[in-house]
């Protein structure tokens, strides 16, 4: 049994023209100790389904559909049973650790609080067991660090004091929504090794969700391209990034600035993203497909395998290339 | 709002006593070289305003006998110094003002100063309760509504808060007057003491205070009653106000990265709401409702009219009409002052609420 | 600083739909006022001080003139007064503010720092110094009005040039060869235009609660005029009959109301950057 199992999940969110499918019928799994990225431009409802696996979508938003997480269903649960989950057994961080801790709470506040609400342990345990999540991500001087204030570290310590709230509680899965974006290319790479060694050590299943494939290339096991709320393909990480076959996977990577140093033409995807709410008829990345035939106007793509764990979802593509 | 400094890397708070205490000093120094500026601007504007407008001040203080002499009114002007260049006037004025001379009222032939030493506590007696009755009620009001957002609660206390700030003062005063005190008799009339009743001793010219201090229970008692209607009334508008701006910030905060990250830990929503929403609430509303506490002293004008009650408005009211200078002068100094503490309690409130301005 | 006011859909909000329902009613009164007031306002022709009956649906006042028919005939001076409180009051803000934000320097910071002064003095205080010196009239309250609101259009307009004065479009057209004076009347004007109307929405209902509080006081209408704060004054000094007071306030109230109702649907309606600056 997968330790997450994703099923036509769909996520509507109000906008002020109505309500809109950010997410539709999605469905993945995840083993533990796994780690896989789920890729995109933005808006195509990759931190929507993180959100939704939270249950912390915006106002007024809600998920269809069902996601089990060692056999429970997430959905299924009251706010109040769900708590006992979330921050316990599931995690997140998010984007930008300059505005996800409170700028006026004290860093051991912040990192013992949920520990304290779920572990129901007493304060001193909460603050060894603090002193030992600062030292796994590696800050220096743990015990001064709980006593200060965030604005007193910088983005890339701030997103190490955020994997380490997310760890407190021993969590068996945590979401990472574009865990290095906001952070400077050299911290960048000591973070993803982070969450590398933390997978290995802890056997923790990680989700990366980044538009930045180059990102997942050296840390993920397998990789989910999103478009516009649904999923277009999926596949081992190597498999996908050596032979993409979706027409959206094969511009995302051949406008990878990696790729255009080997001597090819740096591409770009003609057009941009549709808007919420805004979503074209049939496969929604016919107005953008080099490909694409009247057909994907209509028909709304189903999954065909390439191999095992290799799926895309489009008609017309495999045939172009074999 | 706050200054976040970035520092780069882990400076860790160390023998910052001596730090905190001169910054501070600095701190207190400069917010009153602000007020000082800001007291000479409202003086100033109060001295333009009085000036530019063709009204007459011994027409209105003398009688149409003593009016048609203008040997007596020559004497009327040279006696409260109109009879010099008006920047002279403003020049004398300020440096008498310096000297702690506010001149002598036209309108109640009293020494400005007595007569503010007078009316001044009574304004603020009722400002301070009807202003703790605000906060209370609109901070609480606004959370919930923030809380139970578009739903029926929301709903419902925006409808009221938006009455709260609609209904004019001096007709709630009336009516609010003719049902507790004419209809029910629940309440006392007009004025800060029963007619003929007992001053407390006095101290603070706060008449609750003053009678609780020196254990004039029952005084205190009626003091209280009288209080109650209105400050009351007082407080509509500002509650009105509060809820609806606490809604907004505490909505705003709600939609902040790190109250997401709280939520995130699986934390009840009672505790995400007092550790992690209502400290960056309370700075926002700090700073409305010191705004607020100025507000006050606009409604108090219409509200102590209806209730006679003798305070700041009443003064400034008959100072007005009577195009009294010096009381209208004297008027806004206290007003200047009211906001330059107003300014000061506000500062350090934010000091005590956010840990990170306490330690720079 | 975008309007987003979207399709319409403000107006169809309920709290906005009662704002303007109301507003059309009191309308409505002030335009058919002779045809639907069964008394001349001002006429004494009735018994003082009657109870609210079937002839006086709202009773008379202490001189016997009909409180129902004086109340319509009041629509006819507050909400004309209202509109024109909030378009001197955006006349002189925009103005002010207007020429702070653009030009900035000192010109900035003298104008700013005397609006400053004027919103830190409590507003019916300074409004009353000023209606009292020119003498209590409705024309010199109105302006006293005027005097105390202009500072907060100015801060609103001052903040949203600001904001603006830098985007690109205002470059592209300055770098186009257009004048200063081109660019503020033209470029940002529509931009503007949106902001500055809720806030006008907004404190319309706050000029009228100062107007009828001054003329409360006695120094804005003068009786026999029917201007409503007037008439809930007449009802203070008789505050026994309760009719006399009451009544005129409601009229008050419901119309401030209006204003607020759907100025605050409008704010809502905008995006939150710019909401944010109409609240402070």
């Amino acid at each position: 049994m997968p330790l997450l199992d994703v099923e036509n999940l769909t996520v509507t969110l109000a906008t002020s023209s109505g309500s809109a499918q950010a997410v539709r019928n999605l469905s993945f799994s995840l083993d533990e100790g796994e780690i896989i990225g789920i890729a995109g431009e933005s808006g195509s409802g990759k931190t929507m389904t993180a959100l939704s696996l939270m249950r912390l979508l915006p106002h007024k938003g809600f998920a269809t559909g069902s996601i089990k997480f060692s056999g429970k269903d997430l959905l299924a649960q009251t706010n109040r049973a769900y708590r006992d989950i979330r921050g316990n057994q599931i995690a997140m961080i998010f984007q930008d650790p300059m505005t996800s801790l409170h700028p006026m709470i004290k860093i051991e506040t912040q990192l013992t609080e949920h520990i304290r609400h779920h572990k129901k342990i007493s304060q001193e345990s909460a603050h060894l067991k603090a002193l030992e999540l600062l030292d796994t991500v590696k800050i220096p001087d743990p015990a001064s660090a709980l006593e200060a204030m965030p604005k007193q570290f910088s983005g890339g310590m701030r997103q190490r004091i955020a994997i380490a709230i997310a760890l407190a509680c021993d969590p068996k899965l945590l979401i990472a929504d574009e865990p290095t974006t906001a952070l400077d290319v050299t911290v960048q790479a000591g973070i993803l090794r982070l969450l590398d060694q933390l997978r290995r050590e802890k056997n923790l299943a990680v989700m990366v969700i980044t538009h930045d494939l180059g990102v997942l290339s050296s840390l993920t096991d397998r990789i989910m391209i999103m478009y516009a709320g649904s999923e277009v393909e999926s596949g081992l990480t190597s498999d996908l990034l050596k032979n993409p076959r979706h027409p959206y996977t094969k511009g995302l990577i051949s406008a990878l600035p990696t790729s255009s140093i080997s001597g090819k033409k740096l591409l770009t995807i003609e057009g941009m993203p549709p808007e919420l709410g805004q979503i074209p008829s049939g496969c929604a990345f016919h107005p953008r497909c080099a490909y694409a035939k009247t057909s994907c106007e209509s028909q709304i793509p189903t999954s065909i395998s390439i191999s095992t764990k290799h799926r895309i979802f489009c008609p017309v593509n495999p045939l172009v290339s074999s | 709002m706050q200054q976040i400094k970035k520092s780069k890397n882990l400076t860790l708070a160390g023998n910052m006593s001596a730090k905190v205490s001169s910054s501070f000093a600095k701190f207190i120094y400069k917010r009153i070289a602000v007020g000082l500026l800001m007291m000479i601007g409202i003086t100033f504007v109060a001295f333009a305003v009085t000036q530019v407008v063709p009204g007459d001040p011994a027409a209105v203080n003398l009688g149409q006998s003593a009016m048609s002499n203008p040997e007596i009114v020559a004497r009327w002007r040279a006696e409260y110094g109109l009879d010099k260049p008006v920047p002279e006037q403003y020049m004398r004025y300020i440096s008498k003002v310096l000297q702690g001379d506010l001149g002598i009222s036209q309108h109640s032939r009293r020494p400005v100063s007595e007569d503010l030493a007078e009316y001044f506590p009574a304004t603020i007696e009722i400002a301070l309760v009807a202003i703790i009755f605000s906060i209370i009620i609109g901070f609480s009001l606004g959370i919930l509504s923030a809380m139970t957002r578009d739903r029926l609660p929301d709903q419902l206390i925006r409808v009221l808060s938006l009455t709260g700030v609609s209904m004019p003062t001096f007709w709630t005063s009336l009516v609010v007057f003719y049902i507790f005190f004419f209809k029910l008799g629940w309440f006392p009339g007009t004025g800060r003491l029963d007619p003929g009743g007992d001053e407390p001793t006095h101290l603070t010219g706060l008449y609750t205070i003053d009678a609780l201090v020196h254990g004039q229970f029952s005084i205190a008692w009626i003091a209280l009653k009288h209080l109650a209607l209105p400050a009351i009334v007082l407080a509509t508008y500002t509650i009105g106000v509060l809820t609806r701006f606490t809604r907004a910030s505490v909505l705003e905060i709600l939609g902040n990265d790190y109250v997401r990250s709280a939520r995130a830990k699986g934390l009840p929503e009672w505790l995400v709401i007092k550790r992690h929403v209502l400290r960056p609430a309370l700075l926002s509303i700090i700073t409305v409702a010191g705004v607020a506490f100025g507000g006050l002293l606009s409604g108090s004008v219409l509200v102590e009219n209806v209730f006679s009650w003798p305070g700041l408005g009443q003064y400034a009211f008959k100072s007005a009409i009577a195009l009294d200078l010096p009381g209208i002068m004297g008027v806004s100094i206290v007003v200047a002052g009211v906001f330059i503490i107003m300014n000061l309690i506000v500062d350090f409130l934010y000091r005590i609420i956010d840990p990170n301005l306490r330690s720079e | 600083m975008k309007m987003k006011i979207s399709k319409g859909s403000p107006w169809r909000q309920p709290l906005a739909l009662v704002g303007i329902s109301i507003l059309a009613f009191w309308i409505i009164l002030a335009i058919f006022a002779p045809l639907i007031a069964p008394f001349d306002p001002l006429a004494q022709d009735s018994d003082a001080l009657m109870n609210p009956n079937h002839l006086h649906w709202l009773g008379t006042d202490s001189v016997g003139r009909d409180i129902f028919s004086r109340i319509i005939y009041g629509a006819r001076i507050s909400l004309p007064l209202a509109i024109l409180l909030v378009f001197l009051s955006i006349i002189v803000g925009s103005i002010i503010g207007g020429l702070a934000g653009y030009f900035g320097g000192w010109i900035d910071s003298t104008l700013m720092r005397f609006a400053d002064i004027v919103l830190a003095f409590p507003g019916i205080i300074l409004a009353m110094a000023v209606s009292a010196a020119l003498g209590p009239q409705l024309r010199n309250a109105v302006l006293a009005v005027v005097l105390v609101a202009w500072p907060t259009y100015a801060r609103l307009v001052r903040s949203l040039i600001l904001s603006s004065k830098d985007s690109d479009y205002v470059t592209a057209s300055r770098l186009l060869g257009s004048s200063t004076r081109r660019t503020l009347l033209v470029d940002l004007r529509p931009n503007i235009s949106g902001s500055v109307l809720v806030l006008g929405a907004l404190e319309a209902g706050n000029g009228l609660l100062l107007l009828s509080g001054l003329s409360f006081l006695g120094l804005g209408a003068q009786p026999p005029s029917a201007e409503w704060g007037a008439m809930v004054s007449a009802g203070a000094n008789n505050f026994e009959k309760w009719w006399i007071g009451i009544f005129p306030g409601i009229a008050i109230l419901t119309a401030v109301l209006a204003f607020n109702f759907i100025g605050d649907t409008l704010r809502d309606a905008l995006d939150p950057r710019t909401a944010k600056a109409l609240r402070n």
